[in-house]
């Protein structure tokens, strides 16, 4: 038999978090609810950011849920596909920007 | 990924009206939809009639003059004229200009496509001519999207014909010339909000396009038809249907489309949705032609149903006329 550490059944199960802890859980999914609620961003936005940053903290849960979010609030490929851009030029722009460093320590280092 | 076979655990459609103290029946028909046959230029993947091409079936001019019979005796306060592609069937201008006087409110649908291949004919005009509202489907402005769903070049096409129905004034603030668009999900999902949808559409039309419209309707995808067998076998279907079933919104059932409308299809026959035309439902136990209708279908008469009609109450509810719960 395969195993899996990840399985798409297993994200239904979210709610399982609660039981040794209920009182911690209610007040993050009370929180998460009321973060992807309408604002000054609308329902669409909020996924279009969830499904970016879900692509930085590569969590399968999270890539699964909000590209299904995002196709039901009216979003369309190329848009989370732009979105998906925006979250890799801040991770590749994340470790360039570094590169600063590197050239301090090297320009003390070298003649 | 395999293939996805019916074999659903779960209620039908009839019981979860029943386990929610619903029934459904018809009241007073306000609506004449006529479907006029499954003959269209495209062959689109979320398609319930499974039209194209290659299809036969479409309305005689003698089914024409039968239509134009019954609505001048049930007199409708609105006439929906869909398809396939309207604009392919011959005689489809004896049908609009005819029903037209017999009805305040006339509606066209059109794919935009087939309008397109025929901008420079009579048929534009003659829906101009006769103030009718055009419902015209755009399901997605992605173009790879459209592609995948409609066939390749779909998307530029069908914003050359709203630049082209602009110019006639379709859409235009004060042309009395109403362009409502209608938008279906690309794939195995319901619908987005229909107002936020509208905002987006306004919002990306105008901006990249220049066309303008007057409203948007959203509609959820119908497990019938060509639509079905891709769900089955790309192995969406049960979880569509659980999707469907699992929204069930006893909200929409007072505003079914059903409930107030009375459809014909290409060969005369009465049935109670489109829906109902794809899956060989008729209204009544017994098949009914419209020569022998008086009016409408009689209000506390029974609706047929199938577990497509989970579509139309999903959510905020799917018609013909968009969305129907908030």
């Amino acid at each position: 038999m395969e195993e899996f550490y990840y399985s798409p059944e297993d994200l239904g199960k979210f709610g399982d978090i609660g039981k040794d802890a209920p009182d911690l859980a209610q007040k993050f999914f009370d929180y998460y609810g009321a973060v992807f609620a309408e604002g000054a961003l609308t329902e669409r936005e909020k996924s279009l950011i969830a499904l970016a940053v879900a692509h930085t903290v590569q969590c399968p849960y999270c890539i699964d849920a909000y590209t299904r979010a995002c196709l039901e609030k009216g979003s369309n490929l190329g848009e989370m596909t732009e979105a998906l851009h925006v979250a890799a030029a801040i991770r590749g722009g994340a470790s360039l920007v570094h590169g600063v460093q590197m050239r301090k320590v090297a320009e003390k280092l070298s003649l | 990924m395999g293939t996805d076979k019916p074999g659903l655990d779960m209620d039908t459609f009839s019981t979860t009206l029943l386990k929610h103290g619903l029934s459904l029946h018809h009241d007073v028909t306000e609506t004449l939809q006529v479907n006029v046959g499954k003959l269209c230029n495209m062959a689109c993947r979320h398609c319930h009639h499974e039209a194209g091409p290659d299809c036969s079936e479409i309305m005689s001019r003698d089914t024409m003059e039968e239509v134009v019979a019954y609505a001048r005796r049930a007199r409708f306060k609105t006439v929906d004229i869909t398809g396939g592609a309207p604009e392919l069937v011959p005689h489809i201008e004896y049908l609009v200009g005819n029903l037209a006087p017999l009805a305040p409110r006339v509606l066209f649908r059109t794919n935009l496509t087939a309008m397109w291949d025929h901008r420079r004919d009579w048929l534009p005009q003659l829906l101009k001519m006769h103030r009718v509202e055009l419902v015209a489907s755009l399901p997605s402005l992605n173009a790879g999207q459209a592609a995948s769903q409609r066939g390749t070049g779909t998307l530029e096409k069908s914003l050359a014909m709203l630049r082209f129905l602009n110019e006639l004034g379709f859409g235009r603030e004060g042309s009395g010339l109403l362009l409502q668009l209608i938008v279906n999900p690309s794939g195995a999902f319901l619908p987005p909000g229909q107002r936020q949808q509208e905002i987006k559409f306004r919002h990306d039309l105008h901006r990249k396009e220049g066309i303008v419209f007057n409203d948007l309707l959203t509609i959820a995808n119908v497990p019938l038809g060509r639509f079905r067998r891709w769900l089955e076998s790309s192995g969406n279907f049960s979880g569509y249907m659980e999707k469907l079933s699992s929204s069930f919104n006893p909200a929409t059932v007072p505003n079914l489309m059903c409930r107030s409308q009375v459809t014909v299809s290409w060969d005369g026959y009465v049935h109670d949705c489109d829906f109902n035309v794809a899956d060989g439902l008729w209204h009544g136990p017994h098949r009914l032609h419209i020569s022998s209708m008086p009016g409408g279908p009689i209000p506390g008469a029974p609706i047929a149903t199938g577990e497509h009609c989970f579509a139309c109450t999903a959510g905020a509810g799917s018609s013909c006329g968009g969305a129907l719960a908030a």
